[in-house]
């Protein structure tokens, strides 16, 4: 195995320099080469999304991805969300306010995935919420609070979703 | 004079967040120690069969492996002990071994243990290591397992136990009834499936003769004395730290094989010893659950009075016993008869054991399985005697008169007494608050446009918390900050949160500022546990009697700066306060720095503002409520969708409401995989075919809906000092259940669901012989 492959790429603003066997996944590099331990591997075949990570702006999964193909990248994980002085970032405050956490090991990849919906469309219908949340997998929550959260920190009110023929809209009480 | 905070009952931020939303959690695989090597299993490929041999060379020769451990290595081959029981008669014959001893039960069963530098080069070399099998007949089915003839698991046979339990006279009962119905029904075989995986690190320390070990959450200290017994050392020896964990819901933390392997190893070659389960080891190596066959009839008088119930089930526990003994088919037959009046019952379990994943407890163990066939069974009583789905169970519901209620039943050692509850109030309440009649409206106006929405509920019993104890100590230092210690682990369920507001309001702090520490057996020297939601109850009483004599020093120590009667002081807002004359006041901390060794040996007191206490023996608590479902059925495919959910519970006294809800939510959408999605299938010569979540399917946000909630409090348990009752489980007992109903009820059929998952097959099996009534 000693196919080793120099290799740069910048996680949150710095730069790094790493040597990589060629299989290495990008997840195993920002873990345990570079310390971002708060990527996660749940099922390291790309269903889970608990390793989505930010690589060019776009959400990926790290456990699909090898080291070697992000040479030259910018990644960006969770450490990277709160600003410099610490604070939680809107998205962050909203999945606490909105308990849409409870193990917290799913919680790097929806905040990735959310982030990476917010920037492209500021403005999500409640369908367009579920649709994108719906690729990563949450086993404690039921979802409903990660929905709420990135619609609370999209601004509050967008489209609802047509009620009645996908089920409730997020806010939409049962009918009574 | 008590001063009582605000943190209690109000749905306050969890502390956990700010570490977990930064990607600053430490979760096992978080855990390095210098000079650590990686182990990696090398799990049997076939589901039965005699090992001749097992060829270490070519993993051995690869530079970069320090050894591969087999049974052959360990004399006498360590069998991992019951937790829970044993019932009746002992269980040894059918405990697993550590490794594969002889003979392989089930594909994913630990043959060896490979250890290397890096987990890439220990998968690489597991892979070399060759075992010669030699093949024997596979047992698959239950029922199959304990015919005579079957072939053999165990030298003891494939029953570990039949169990018996009931009261009354159920042949009058079934005499004299006017109607006998029946029901056939399967619930699946399912599990847990944490999003997070299992792992170990263990660190043996030679000179010291210290062995610590990271990754335990549920149950360290009962891990601990077993691996002491195991290793032969003395239990002081050992430390288990607990850290954040992805999910438990009931099989992680158990003591399983690589709970032993991992720290053996450490200690065999003198380095730290990592080991991270993968998804594909972990379907088919952490318990799975749920499955069961089972006959249930019901004798019903004229009027529809259930008169006795008769239940025979046939469990199937994979291929050993593990941990849980087998207290999954015993909390199936004593919770069968659940929140109604069954004046007789007979309940029978024949515990199976098979060439597959042996089982252990889930999130609602026995409850999701009794609850599926008893409503089952009243679902199709009602039908068959022609009365409403919802007024028989109103009819046989146990009623104010009916308590307490005492059943000759077992539930983990004591019998069901069930002290409060408002049955019918809760059904009243969760149809109203959940819109139900709407919801029935609804669907019937959409079935007159030709769609198949139907609408279906489950009542269910819970039970929660129950025997033994559990430790804590709150500590204020001179700064003023507050540290809880206790027993209990973090599993996601919010439990710092839930202790931190517990201490909170007895000094007068916020929750914010409290910091929790759970599970590490270092800091709390014996306890029970985080599992049967019984941690705020145990540890939460525990860390309320704690609070309060170090609130009741505070304010004795307060009293004496601030001259004046230690019932005039009020903590609040970090300080300690003169009633009255607010502006006589003093810190927290300037307290806790009275308490020096000095100043407290001159009032003949030990020194800290500290306190340790023993929460034991609340009585087990019975929450109940119920599931309600709509949902719409695609009779082309066969899919089905859940449009509306709800659930409805009593929960005793909610401390974080919002906790509550989310453990109601989370556990419906698990129950929802179990009764539409998830199941671990076998083909017929015993390899399972999900070992991947593209086959092992967990629900996303696109198949679960909202769940809205209803949580009462109207039954606060006397038992503990915070009055509550668990929250974990209520949220997936009633899911199988509900939804059944509810795609019979789109189907317009009775009787046609009978077994949990629903899958897409069945489904259009019954659409098949039928067309959908139009105009219904």
């Amino acid at each position: 195995m000693s196919d080793v492959h120099l290799i740069a790429l910048t996680v949150n603003g710095t730069r790094h320099e790493v040597a990589v066997e060629a299989r290495r996944t990008l997840a195993d590099v920002l873990r345990h080469d570079l310390g971002h331990t708060g990527t996660h591997l749940g099922c390291e075949h790309g269903i889970c999304g608990a390793c989505t990570v930010l690589v060019d702006g776009r959400p990926t999964r790290a456990c699909l991805m090898f080291g070697v193909q992000a040479d030259d990248c910018e990644i960006e994980t969770v450490e990277g969300l709160a600003s410099e002085d610490g604070a939680l970032s809107p998205l962050q405050e909203a999945f606490s306010a909105h308990h849409a956490l409870q193990c917290g090991f799913c919680t790097p990849g929806f905040l990735m995935l959310a982030t990476a919906l917010l920037r492209e469309n500021p403005h999500p219908t409640d369908d367009e919420i579920r649709e994108a949340m719906a690729s990563n997998i949450c086993r404690c929550t039921g979802y409903q609070s990660i929905l709420e959260a990135v619609r609370a920190a999209a601004g509050g009110n967008a489209g609802a979703g047509e009620p009645g023929s996908d089920g409730p809209g997020l806010r939409e009480a049962a009918p009574r | 004079m008590r001063s009582h905070g605000q943190a209690v009952g109000r749905s306050v931020r969890r502390v956990e967040d700010a570490r977990l939303l930064r990607g600053a959690g430490r979760f096992v695989d978080d855990v390095d120690r210098p000079g650590q090597l990686w182990m990696r299993v090398v799990r049997a490929a076939s589901a039965h069969a005699e090992i001749r041999a097992i060829d270490r060379d070519r993993a051995l020769a690869l530079p970069g492996v320090h050894a591969v451990l087999t049974a052959a290595d360990l004399d006498p081959v360590p069998r991992i002990p019951v937790r829970l029981g044993p019932f009746d008669r002992p269980l040894d014959a059918f405990l697993q071994p550590v490794l594969a001893d002889g003979r392989g039960r089930y594909v994913g069963e630990p043959v060896a243990a490979v250890v290397a530098d890096d987990p890439y080069l220990a998968e690489d070399a597991a892979e070399l290591v060759a075992a010669e099998l030699e093949p024997l007949p596979v047992v698959l089915d239950a029922r199959a397992a304990v015919e005579p003839g079957a072939p053999a698991l165990h030298q003891g046979g494939n029953e570990a136990l039949a169990l018996e339990r009931g009261y009354g006279d159920v042949e009058a009962a079934f005499a004299r009834a006017a109607h006998v119905v029946e029901v056939e029904v399967d619930v699946g075989r399912h599990s847990g499936v944490p999003l997070e995986t299992r792992g170990l690190v263990a660190d043996y320390d030679d000179a010291l003769d210290r062995l610590t070990i990271w990754g335990a959450t549920k149950v360290p200290h009962f891990n601990r004395r077993v691996l002491a017994g195991l290793l032969g050392m003395d239990e002081r020896r050992i430390a288990l730290r607990t850290t954040d964990a992805g999910g438990g819901f009931g099989v992680r933390g158990e003591f399983y094989p690589e709970d032993f392997l991992v720290p053996f190893l450490a200690r065999a070659l003198h380095r730290p010893v990592k080991w991270i389960e993968d998804r594909a080891e972990h379907l088919v190596a952490t318990n799975h659950s749920r499955q069961q066959r089972r006959r249930l009839a019901g004798a019903f008088a004229e009027d529809g009075e259930l008169l006795a119930l008769r239940d025979t089930l046939w469990h199937d526990n994979g291929a050993y016993v593990r941990t849980h003994g087998v207290v999954v088919p015993e909390l199936t037959l004593s919770m069968l008869p659940g929140p109604y009046r069954v004046p007789a019952y007979e309940g029978r379990a024949h515990v199976a054991l098979t060439n597959k994943t042996p089982c252990g407890t889930y999130r609602g163990p026995g409850r999701y399985e009794a609850t599926f066939a008893r409503e089952r069974l009243l679902d199709a009583a009602a039908d068959e005697l022609g009365v409403d789905r919802v007024a028989l169970r109103r009819r046989n519901l146990l009623g104010p008169e009916d308590l307490p209620h005492h059943r000759d039943l077992p539930v983990l050692g004591h019998p069901v007494e069930i002290d409060a509850g408002d049955f019918a109030g809760m059904l009243d309440a969760a149809i109203e608050h959940s819109g139900y009649e709407d919801w029935v409206r609804e669907a019937e106006t959409l079935r007159g446009q030709g769609r198949a929405v139907g609408t279906g509920l489950a009542y269910f019993l819970e039970k929660s918390g129950g025997g033994g104890f559990e430790r804590a100590r709150v500590s204020v230092d001179e700064h003023g900050r507050v540290r809880v210690a206790a027993g209990g682990a973090t599993l996601g369920q919010g439990i710092e949160t839930v202790l931190a507001q517990v201490a909170a309001d007895e000094l007068g702090v916020e929750p914010g500022e409290v910091e929790v520490t759970v599970g590490d057996t270092d800091l709390v020297s014996a306890g029970g546990g985080s599992w049967a939601s019984r941690s705020t109850i145990f540890a939460g009483g525990a860390v309320r009697l704690a609070a309060e004599a170090a609130a009741e020093r505070a304010r004795d120590v307060a009293a004496d700066l601030l001259e004046a009667a230690a019932r005039d002081i009020l903590l609040q807002a970090g300080r300690a306060v003169v009633a009255g004359s607010e502006e006589r006041s003093v810190a927290l901390g300037e307290i806790a720095a009275a308490c020096d060794a000095a100043s407290a040996g001159r009032r003949g007191e030990e020194p800290g503002l500290t306190a340790g206490r023993t929460f034991v023996d609340a009585p087990m608590t019975y929450p109940y409520g119920v599931h309600l479902a709509q949902v719409e059925v695609d009779p082309a495919t066969g899919g089905v969708r859940v449009r509306r959910y709800f659930i409805g519970y009593e929960v005793g006294r909610a401390v974080n409401p919002a906790l509550v809800d989310g453990q109601l939510a989370g556990g419906a959408a698990q129950g929802l995989g179990g009764a539409l999605m998830e199941a671990f299938r076998y083909d017929a010569e015993g390899q399972p075919q999900c070992t991947s979540f593209m086959d092992y399917l967990l629900p996303s946000a696109a198949e679960v809906p909202r769940v809205g909630t209803h949580v009462r409090e109207d039954a606060p348990s006397p038992g503990n000092p915070l009055g509550a009752k668990g929250a974990g489980e209520g949220g997936v007992d009633g899911a199988g259940a509900a939804v059944a109903a509810a795609v019979e009820d789109a189907l317009g059929a009775t009787r046609a669901i009978v077994a949990v998952p629903i899958a897409p097959e069945n489904v259009r099996a019954i659409t098949a012989d039928r067309t959908v009534p139009a105009g219904a």
